[in-house]
């Protein structure tokens, strides 16, 4: 492509890019700063795709944006509207003390952008140390799959992925301490619930593609998981009991299947004298498989409730006498 | 030096900064929360410009895997944060 | 000559996202800013599909891009109604 014109591109691109976080930050309604980051991190995935990393481009848009902006979104709705004045962007102190403390602050964060760039601009003057990559693709056929970024993810970085899933459930056992759920929303009108009839199948299947096609094009558990649990939050939504989440013992299961299985396979390994989670080359790709879907699950679930915002009211008929949603217009 | 790198690379620099500062003195919880998730998208830009070879050439994948980790991370983050801070409110009544 | 006619489809596609970018900053009230933007987008997102799908000559790839059509089509369709509904409750209410 012209190199000019991808310039162009590339400067038009960056200037949304900055200006939308600009404006989410500025702003002082909460609710259009929100929707702005919400903008911000799907301009943000072209971004990722004009820099060569699709895998990195379909977590950000589903997760980053899609999964964030919601929760951003429906935590901004418990706020009052409009902001009473203290609660926007204006200095927790006042008068001289403060706008001095801004301008710090200011300065600060701006010498520390400086400095960002200029070991940046140090690392990109000399050329790259390519040892890591190299060692990537010569490693490649032995991985069990052949997308680098899986098989960075699942074989040569798996104990990252383990402590990671680990981090996401420990996440979702906080919120389980602190309370319980957000209340429901009501039940959809045809308009919506037309949609989410086709919509949900259309996601889960989905996501049982990008898991499959993980191992050999742009795809993975992450994204997987995060399309289903974009088919649960769709669910809640829509005013639906029933989100696709199973309920107590089984809940539990799927919330620890990803770690679970992971600690599994590691050990197991462990004790046929192998490595903790070094695979044996011949059933590299079943094992990547084998774990890649317990942790779609579990990420799911976990992003769902995460969503949900606490412990899941039960669905039994005798919790949905006990529930009090009739008067509550949101509920 | 590709030209493509130092530009995505020097707007991440900027957006970290952004963010920090949005971080720092933003009185709102919220916009707080939604402040250190700017910081952590313009890390992520720093790191796959790093990444990033050129156009025809396969880009560094260990960077991209560090950046999907730290999606998901980022996002459970952020939910946990949000739960503290409904719970902050209910008991609070304010930020 | 394919690539003349995808580039006059595609530029067709982004001259109706100006327009319905120019009717959100223009017109009066919500109703009509809804009205423009989910017509002229979703419009301007059809002529850019089809610019892209002469484009890339590939089955497959002309068939995933109409499904992202259809999809974008039925999801801003469905949100442009729930947002109108809550601004006429909205309305009702106050």
């Amino acid at each position: 492509m012209n190199p000019v014109s991808l310039l162009v591109f590339d400067a038009l691109l960056l200037l949304s890019i900055v200006g939308l976080a600009w404006a989410s930050l500025a702003t002082t309604d909460i609710r259009r700063g929100v929707i702005l980051f919400m903008a911000f991190g799907l301009v943000l995935a072209v971004a990722w795709g004009r820099l060569l990393a699709p895998d990195v481009a379909l977590a950000e848009a589903a997760i980053g944006a899609g999964l964030s902006g919601a929760l951003l979104l429906a935590a901004a709705h418990t706020q009052p509207r409009p902001l009473p004045p203290e609660s926007t962007n204006t200095p927790r102190n006042h008068g001289a003390v403060g706008v001095v403390l801004r301008w710090a602050v200011t300065l600060l964060c701006t010498a520390l952008a400086g400095t960002l760039a200029w070991a940046l601009l140090h690392v990109f003057s000399s050329t790259p140390h390519d040892m890591l990559p190299g060692a990537i693709s010569a490693n490649l056929a032995a991985s069990g799959v052949s997308n680098p970024v899986t098989a960075v993810l699942l074989n040569f970085r798996a104990y990252d992925t383990l402590l990671e899933l680990a981090v996401l459930l420990t996440a979702v056992l906080g919120i389980f301490t602190l309370g319980q759920a957000n209340p429901g929303y009501q039940p959809a009108g045809p308009v919506f619930d037309g949609l989410v009839r086709w919509l949900v199948p259309v996601l889960i299947l989905t996501a049982g593609y990008l898991l499959w096609v993980g191992a050999h094009a742009p795809g993975g558990a992450f994204q997987a998981g995060a399309m289903l649990a974009a088919a649960g939050v769709v669910l809640r939504l829509a005013g639906r009991t029933r989100i696709g989440l199973p309920e107590g013992f089984m809940l539990r299961l799927v919330m620890a299947a990803g770690v679970g299985l992971f600690l599994l396979v590691g050990l197991t390994l462990l004790i046929l004298g192998r490595p903790f989670l070094g695979y044996p080359q011949a059933w590299a790709g079943t094992l990547i498989l084998m774990i890649e879907t317990a942790a779609m699950l579990s990420i799911a679930a976990t992003l769902v409730l995460a969503f949900l915002g606490g412990r899941p009211e039960a669905t039994g008929v005798k919790a949905a006498a006990n529930r009090q949603c009739e008067e509550i217009p949101r509920c | 030096m590709l030209t493509t790198q130092v530009l995505y690379a020097l707007a991440g620099c900027v957006i970290v900064a952004l963010g920090l500062r949005g971080a720092l003195l933003h009185a709102s919880l919220l916009q707080r929360i939604v402040a250190i998730n700017v910081m952590g998208a313009g890390v992520f830009l720093l790191l796959i410009a790093v990444a990033y070879r050129g156009p025809g050439l396969a880009p560094d994948p260990v960077p991209h895997a560090l950046v999907l980790t730290g999606i998901v991370v980022a996002v459970s983050a952020t939910a946990l944060a949000l739960a503290l801070a409904r719970r902050l409110h209910a008991e609070q009544g304010d930020d | 000559m394919i690539n003349i006619l995808s580039a006059i489809l595609i530029l067709a596609g982004v001259f109706f996202y100006l327009a319905g970018s120019i009717g959100l900053l223009r017109l009066p009230d919500l109703y009509s800013r809804l009205h423009a933007l989910t017509k002229a987008d979703n419009l301007g997102l059809g002529l850019l599909i089809a610019g892209l799908a002469l484009h890339s000559q590939d089955l497959l790839i002309m068939l995933k891009l109409l499904l992202i059509w259809l999809a974008v089509l039925a999801a801003s369709a469905t949100s442009a109604h729930l947002i109108a509904r809550q601004a006429r409750r909205q309305e009702k209410v106050s």
